[in-house]
């Protein structure tokens, strides 16, 4: 399993990758961490004629403070999200999410923007940045325009980007004292795709009930979903209030839940309410 | 016609220039090319771990980066490891404790235990697992290598 031919280029302006990328004589596909293209080449699941390297776009990487939220340039990897103090106090569902992205070895190389872009159903971030309200900001030759995750993510591997347009950051809000988050996931080996996972959000108020609920689902459908239904099952709810969250998971029938080589699709359904459940009792 | 570019990159101390195809991967380099048949190639498809090796300072797999990425790089393979004397301490617990068996996992295991132990891990056992989670053996069962790694550090090893 080697990867096919390609011609290979590492723009170091942004101009130029821009200019590569939105030039319709060629086929040509960006490079981030490369920890899921590269198998995908090896498998000739994809076969671009070009590769766009990346990794020597300075512009694209780093983690800035942005009005009290920050701005994650694309290239960031997850290893340098996982040592960022920035990221640990301003995006704790980030962080939480991080240890369950493959492994070690993989995190030194993957970036965030990668995996957006790639919207793989399985991957975490996907359905962290729906529980964040984040936005992405995308970057083609013709300027510069963002678009909130909850639009952003449209089917398997299929996501609002357009001809020649390159994920340039991930954009997330100021997060307030009383936001609180919950992740979990199945997986049958750590670090593996998982069976099912979801990450959660809301706003605690000093009666311990909730409000505000953001609730999205991952590896359970054809891309990571909101599951709105169960957010309005929860609002004004406690996290341990049985009867709402009976009624969140009778809500999720509305996922179009889809099988895959771990799981069919009932028993998706029935894996979404049990990480719900877990995610919910450490909030 | 496969395409090729010239790359410039240091491998275990030394500066190499060569001409290598796109669509080479570093490890297939690595081994192929330069006759560093060290680390290991599994699965190439980034799930074994047999090719963990050191680019720029971080250990990856060396069949998910093409030769092309490297260029500019220091690579540091389980060789250069060995040389410089940074896995002596690793490699003497592994034998003691016998975390290995055929040995093909061995070069990427140690890889990956060395980044655990070099970045100030703690010597619990399930965050070494963790840590060591993207690594595959199909000998030992992986309670000796979590041992050994715990014997490293906490001192229980001289070299």
């Amino acid at each position: 399993m080697k990867a096919p031919d390609f011609r290979y280029t590492r723009p170091v302006t942004m101009a130029e990758a821009l200019a590569l990328l939105g030039d319709e004589e060629n086929e040509a596909s960006p490079l981030a961490g490369g920890q899921s293209l590269v198998p995908m080449m090896n498998f000739r699941m994809a076969q671009p004629e070009i590769l766009v390297d990346l990794g020597a776009l300075k512009e694209l990487r780093g983690i800035e403070n942005a009005d009290g939220g920050l701005r994650i340039g694309a290239m960031t990897r997850y290893a340098e999200l996982a040592a960022s103090k920035l990221v640990s106090e301003r995006a704790p569902l980030v962080a939480m999410a991080l240890p369950h992205i493959a492994h070690a070895a993989i995190r030194n190389r993957g970036t965030i923007g990668g995996s957006v872009a790639l919207a793989d159903p399985a991957a975490e971030m996907p359905a962290v940045l729906q529980a964040l309200d984040a936005r992405i900001e995308l970057v083609s030759a013709s300027g510069t325009r963002t678009v909130p995750a909850s639009e952003f993510f449209l089917g398997m591997y299929e996501t609002a980007l357009e001809e020649g347009e390159l994920v340039a950051a991930i954009l997330l809000g100021p997060v307030a004292a009383e936001r609180r988050f919950g992740f979990h996931e199945l997986a049958r080996r750590h670090g593996d795709y998982a069976m099912a996972g979801v990450t959660a959000s809301a706003t605690a108020r000093p009666d311990g009930t909730f409000v505000d609920w953001r609730i999205a689902h991952f590896s359970v459908a054809d891309c990571a979903v909101r599951a709105t239904g169960a957010e309005a099952a929860l609002e004004g709810a406690k996290p341990t209030d049985a009867e709402a969250l009976e009624a969140a998971k009778e809500a999720l029938s509305e996922i179009d839940f889809s099988a895959d080589l771990n799981a069919s699709a009932k028993t998706k359904r029935h894996l979404a309410g049990v990480v719900m459940t877990r995610a919910l009792e450490g909030m | 016609m496969q395409e090729t570019r010239t790359i410039t990159l240091t491998v275990n101390g030394e500066t190499i220039s060569e001409a290598v195809p796109n669509r080479l991967n570093l490890i297939d380099f690595l081994r192929g090319t330069l006759g560093l048949t060290g680390s290991h190639v599994g699965c190439e498809h980034g799930v074994c771990g047999a090719c963990t090796l050191e680019v720029d300072g971080a250990m990856v797999r060396g069949c998910l980066i093409f030769a092309v990425q490297a260029d500019g790089s220091q690579i540091t393979t389980i060789e250069g490891l060995a040389e410089d004397g940074r896995s002596a301490a690793l490699r003497e617990a592994f034998i003691q404790r016998n975390a290995l068996q055929c040995g093909y996992c061995t070069p990427g295991m140690l890889a990956s235990a060395l980044e655990y132990v070099e970045s100030g891990g703690a010597a619990d056992r399930s965050a070494i697992r963790e840590h060591i989670s993207g690594n595959y053996c199909r000998c030992t069962g992986y309670q000796a290598v979590v041992e050994a790694v715990c014997d490293v550090i906490e001192g229980r090893v001289s070299t």
